[in-house]
């Protein structure tokens, strides 16, 4: 098993080579570069020249990869072309936490419907709330989330006015508890938008594992050595069925990101997505290339997280 | 098409049907989950919603006299009447009209996307599993590479370097993001493949690659490609629309599904023109819905073994 999780980080720094290459490739076919936007009528082009030659912009390809590549583990991505003098770190991790705080939050949901219905329905086949979470299964997985997002916002919070459609906090929140509660209120309609496809996704995936689970023999086995009905099921069936869950959780965070993109942009809610599309919009390619790098970053190592915890929680899996 | 007059057919490609009703052997196993397919009430309805969907786009012309980009400018954000029946957007354009339209270009980039996804997939699959070695390690390195980032947010971010999208860039953009889930599933059904007698037999009699590529291996790893081909155009529609959406998509006024939701960005149209953005997101939704019963469908024809509801 170890030598399974040292193999498994040994592939996961090539990964973070090619990303890396892939990122600063898309910047160097991106047109402009950081001194093209200067609009300053004093600069004649032998001073943009000159500008240019200091960046380190007229070195070998290589050269330049090398520069900002090292500058990148820094956490130095250059100056934004839109807020001119404004860091690209500095501008992510202002967004940063509200992404992060949407995601738990999503993924909470999801853990917390999807698990006990997808094992309700594998207990109870053919029930109706079993057919109901089949309908509501592929119903999820069909809608386009920013459909959902903007139905969502008509019933819930225009038509009722239940639940806040924008933003991330109210301008009076207060302080303290209340405002704890008011960022959370402002979270369930984005939560519950990123989260649906995937509840959908985990909810077949349970019913599905843990219906194959209980016609196994070891729990006929158990059974019949007359372990209560809730020892088999804890003990003996979710164990096993977690295992496939742990990995889809490796899959499902590359549609988390792009679903928290879409997501953001629906309910105009601060994080990285929506910084990601306002940053297309106005064409500012270093933001655009520090989130596509970050968001790659995360996809890595959610799935090295995922991978070594599957070989931890399956110790019957063999490497070789 | 109706279920019963499937076998019919079928025993007429087949000369022993013929003669002897009983004997059911001599169909492909292609035949076969075709039949099984027929069986699976949810996909065969779905096959039905998507034709009509498919033939109501087609038709667009005879259905609606309005030009879905045609605007006018003195009548916007009207709700539905007898001359617009599903009222006008914030450019005066019929939004019937862009709905019937609009469906004709969100299933077109979903199903050319497909298409093209499905030939550089296959090609460089088929190359990868068959050959293997060295060609199979670049070409799957690649593959890994392009698998990192979620196929969304790296369509995003070509679209943004590009000057000028099209519908013929965007699809070649989505195309060309998302071929490596398609290649690793060919090469995975072709390395089984290659160890089979039949494919020894056929290199002993000296078949050509290609000919043992197209007649040998394709046909038997149909079944996956098929299946993904198919959930493959509900994702592209679904992504479509989505970029649309937040306006990186197709650009305006060509209508898409995807486009006329982003008039619901809109606090306003939203509130109050209900009927302007409901309708392509329920399209999206049926399609979509459509689609992946579908896709289930073949799965299980293809694969009877993996028929557990699900």
């Amino acid at each position: 098993m170890y030598q399974y999780i040292i193999r498994r980080i040994l592939i996961f720094i090539p990964m973070l080579f090619f990303l890396t290459v892939i990122v600063f490739a898309l910047l160097k076919a991106a047109p402009g570069d950081p001194y093209s936007r200067i609009l300053d009528p004093e600069i004649s082009a032998q001073d943009l020249e000159d500008l240019r030659e200091a960046g380190g912009l007229n070195e070998s390809i290589v050269v330049q990869y090398v520069n900002w590549v090292t500058a990148a583990t820094k956490g130095d991505f250059g100056e934004s072309f839109r807020y001119v003098g404004r860091d690209v770190s500095d501008l992510i991790m202002s967004r940063l936490p509200n992404t992060i705080y949407l995601s738990i939050f999503a993924l909470a949901i999801t853990l917390i419907v999807a698990i006990p219905i997808g094992i309700y329905s594998a207990r109870n086949p053919y029930s109706p709330l079993d057919y109901f979470a089949t309908g509501f299964g592929f119903f999820g997985l069909a809608v386009p989330n920013f459909f959902f997002g903007l139905v969502a916002i008509y019933l819930l919070s225009v038509k009722l006015g239940w639940f806040p459609a924008q933003g991330y906090m109210s301008s009076s929140s207060g302080d303290g508890f209340a405002a704890f509660i008011d960022r959370l209120h402002h979270l369930v309609l984005p939560g519950l938008t990123l989260g649906l496809a995937s509840t959908a996704s985990y909810m077949r995936y349970m019913r599905s594992e843990v219906l194959s689970v209980l016609g196994s023999d070891y729990i006929r086995t158990a059974k019949a050595k007359g372990m209560t009905e809730r020892t088999v099921l804890y003990k003996h069936t979710l164990r096993n069925a977690m295992i496939p869950i742990i990995t889809l959780f490796g899959f499902e965070i590359g549609a988390l990101v792009s679903g928290a993109v879409i997501t953001e942009g629906v309910f105009t809610f601060p994080g990285i997505g929506m910084l990601l599309i306002e940053s297309i919009g106005t064409r500012d390619y270093p933001v655009i290339m520090a989130i596509t790098l970050l968001l790659g970053v995360f996809i890595l190592v959610g799935n090295l997280i995922a991978d070594i915890l599957y070989s931890i929680v399956d110790p019957r899996i063999r490497y070789d | 098409m109706e279920t019963k007059e499937l076998p019919k057919e079928m025993k007429m490609d087949n000369p022993q049907g013929d003669d002897n009703k009983k004997i059911k052997k001599g169909k492909t196993p292609f035949q076969l989950a075709m039949g099984r397919f027929m069986k699976n009430k949810a996909a065969v309805i779905s096959v039905v919603v998507l034709l009509l969907i498919i033939v109501a786009v087609i038709a667009a012309p005879l259905i609606t006299s309005h030009d879905p980009t045609e605007s006018n400018l003195r009548n916007i954000e009207k709700g539905p009447s007898s001359e617009h029946y599903l009222g006008t957007d914030s450019s005066g354009r019929d939004t019937f009209a862009r709905m019937l339209y609009g469906g004709r270009v969100s299933l077109i980039v979903g199903f050319s996307a497909m298409i093209f996804t499905l030939v550089i997939g296959v090609i460089l699959g088929s190359i990868a599993g068959y050959y293997g070695g060295r060609v199979d390690s670049i070409i799957m390195r690649f593959a890994d590479m392009m698998l990192i980032l979620p196929f969304l947010v790296l369509v995003l971010v070509v679209v943004s370097i590009l000057p000028k999208v099209t519908i013929g860039i965007f699809v070649a953009v989505i195309a060309l993001t998302s071929w490596p889930g398609l290649t690793r599933i060919v090469r995975g059904s072709y390395l089984s493949l290659r160890e089979q007698e039949f494919v020894l037999g056929a290199k002993a009699i000296g078949a050509r690659d290609f000919r043992i590529i197209f007649k040998h291996f394709i046909p038997n790893a149909i079944g996956p490609i098929v299946v993904n081909a198919t959930l493959m155009m509900a994702s592209y529609i679904i992504a479509e629309s989505a970029l649309s959406f937040i306006g990186f998509g197709i650009p305006q006024p060509t209508p898409t599904w995807g486009n006329m939701l982003s008039e619901a960005q809109s606090i306003r149209i939203l509130q109050n023109n209900p009927e302007a953005w409901i309708p392509p997101g329920l399209a999206i939704l049926v399609t979509v819905l459509c689609i992946n019963f579908i896709g289930d469908g073949l799965r299980d024809a293809f694969d009877p073994k993996s028929s557990k509801r699900s």
